[in-house]
């Protein structure tokens, strides 16, 4: 495995009004992979993902990025140098679909044709026809345009690093279907590296290189997909179960 | 006698709206800022709404009486009527205010974060314009109210369209006080429509 970690978590905890989100939490990520983070509400996967990009702050240990320890960052730089998507998108209603995408870049003072230029092309590439949509409201959209319209806002200073935030978690399966398609479709094409959480185990599987699953803020297992479906941990067994049910539910015999 | 009136009407309406922009100006330049300040500090927020609250329900009249005697801010004349009318302007400017910028979509705010925002690009860019039809709501408010009080600042020397109101009630003479209310009434009514009317272009549809 290539030795080149973007960001490396390094004994994390975090303790939020008392309790304890994340317990003791290691965890590199290396460059070109997707690290699912993968667990049931309040497991501490949102928390982990926020204290990457400095909108949690560790109780204890560290969080490095790029060969540098986050502290020594300017919150601002290291923020700007990571894709952000959550799941109602969080796009700004009062700006076009082409303000948005191209906020970072003119955050980072690109200049205008160069922004507009960037933007045309990451419409194109997350399924938006750009003069259908450059000049929409975030109003104007469905859940799964808006969804696409947050994936191109935070690639467009092109960051080496995404952090997603249960992403398609709103949408409905279809468009949810079509949009885990193209971000893989996506990440082959710009090999970007992830942090992605969701609480899905399907997605999980789908998306993933490794899965890291948390129990109770801790770090329960992390596998590559394939591993995990013959994962034996309590937590993992009961994620895989919930997959076979819903297999069941469809008609179609469990893989597993 | 009636084109004395007429013209007499036009410069207290004047002197009335006036009193009122001068009111307005500076309740937003201290409200604006002041909600600003409060939006980020929950605790503090508490005691000056309190405080503005109070001053709200301080009859008129008697905030007049009480601001006379005292000296520097009180006195005979418009600088009293501004400094009592401000007190009343303030409060829904400043709530509807911090309303707007409290009211941004957590969702919207924690993006503006992640993406690197700083937090003087998030006031400008994203909570301030979020806020505006709200703060346009509160400044509609105290509009419409100062137009009303400030009838009554003509007690206490002020001018304005009181002055026929104060006058017509000491002379028992209707049409005197009709000459200060219903100008005043179609000023406030004026008013109201035209912030409605930037309220509703403001506020996304």
């Amino acid at each position: 495995m290539s030795a080149h970690a973007i960001v490396e978590i390094r004994h994390l905890s975090c303790v939020l009004g008392g309790r304890t989100v994340l317990r003791d939490i290691s965890l590199r990520v290396e460059e070109g992979e997707t690290v699912v983070l993968l667990g049931r509400s309040g497991s501490g996967k949102t928390t982990l993902l926020k204290a990457v990009n400095g909108l949690t702050t560790p109780s204890a240990g560290e969080v490095w990025f790029e060969g540098r320890p986050a502290a020594q960052w300017d919150p601002i730089q290291l923020r700007r140098r990571m894709g952000y998507v959550i799941q109602d998108a969080g796009l700004f209603p009062h700006w076009t679909v082409a303000a948005n995408v191209g906020l970072v870049p003119r955050l980072e003072n690109w200049p205008p044709d160069r922004v507009a230029a960037r933007v045309e092309s990451l419409l194109e590439a997350v399924g938006l026809a750009p003069g259908e949509f450059r000049e929409r409201y975030p109003r104007q959209l469905s859940g799964g345009q808006k969804q696409r319209v947050g994936i191109a806002r935070a690639l467009a200073a092109d960051p080496p690093l995404l952090l997603l935030d249960e992403p398609f978690a709103a949408l409905d399966p279809i468009t949810r279907f079509e949009l885990q398609r193209q971000f893989l479709h996506l990440r082959r094409t710009v090999r970007k590296t992830a942090l992605f959480v969701t609480h899905d185990v399907r997605e999980a599987l789908m998306m993933a290189s490794r899965v890291a699953l948390l129990r109770d803020g801790a770090l329960d297992l992390i596998l590559t997909p394939e591993e995990f479906l013959a994962a034996s941990t309590a937590e993992a067994k009961a994620f895989l179960a919930s997959l076979e049910e819903n297999w069941r539910q469809d008609e179609r015999p469990p893989r597993i | 006698m009636n084109g004395r009136l007429a013209s007499e009407i036009v410069s207290l309406s004047l002197e009335h709206l006036t009193l009122v922009a001068i009111t307005l100006g500076i309740a937003m330049a201290a409200a604006i800022p002041g909600a600003v300040l409060l939006a980020r500090r929950a605790a503090a927020r508490r005691w000056v709404l309190g405080f503005a609250n109070i001053a709200q329900t301080i009859p008129s009249l008697a905030l007049f009486g009480f601001l006379l005697p005292l000296p520097w801010i009180g006195g005979i004349g418009k600088r009293t009527a501004v400094i009592a009318l401000c007190l009343y302007a303030l409060l829904p400017i400043l709530r509807n205010t911090l309303t707007g910028i409290l009211g941004v979509d957590a969702g919207v705010r924690e993006s503006a974060v992640a993406m690197g925002m700083t937090r003087r690009q998030i006031l400008w860019q994203v909570e301030l314009p979020l806020a505006v039809p709200s703060i346009v709501a509160g400044l509609r408010i105290a509009t419409v109210t100062t137009i009303g009080t400030a009838t009554i600042a003509a007690f206490i020397g002020a001018g304005g369209l009181g002055v026929f109101i104060v006058r017509g009630i000491a002379m028992m003479d209707k049409p005197q006080i009709l000459a200060g209310a219903v100008p005043a009434a179609a000023m406030a009514l004026l008013a109201d429509e035209a912030l409605e009317w930037i309220e509703r272009k403001l506020s996304p549809a």
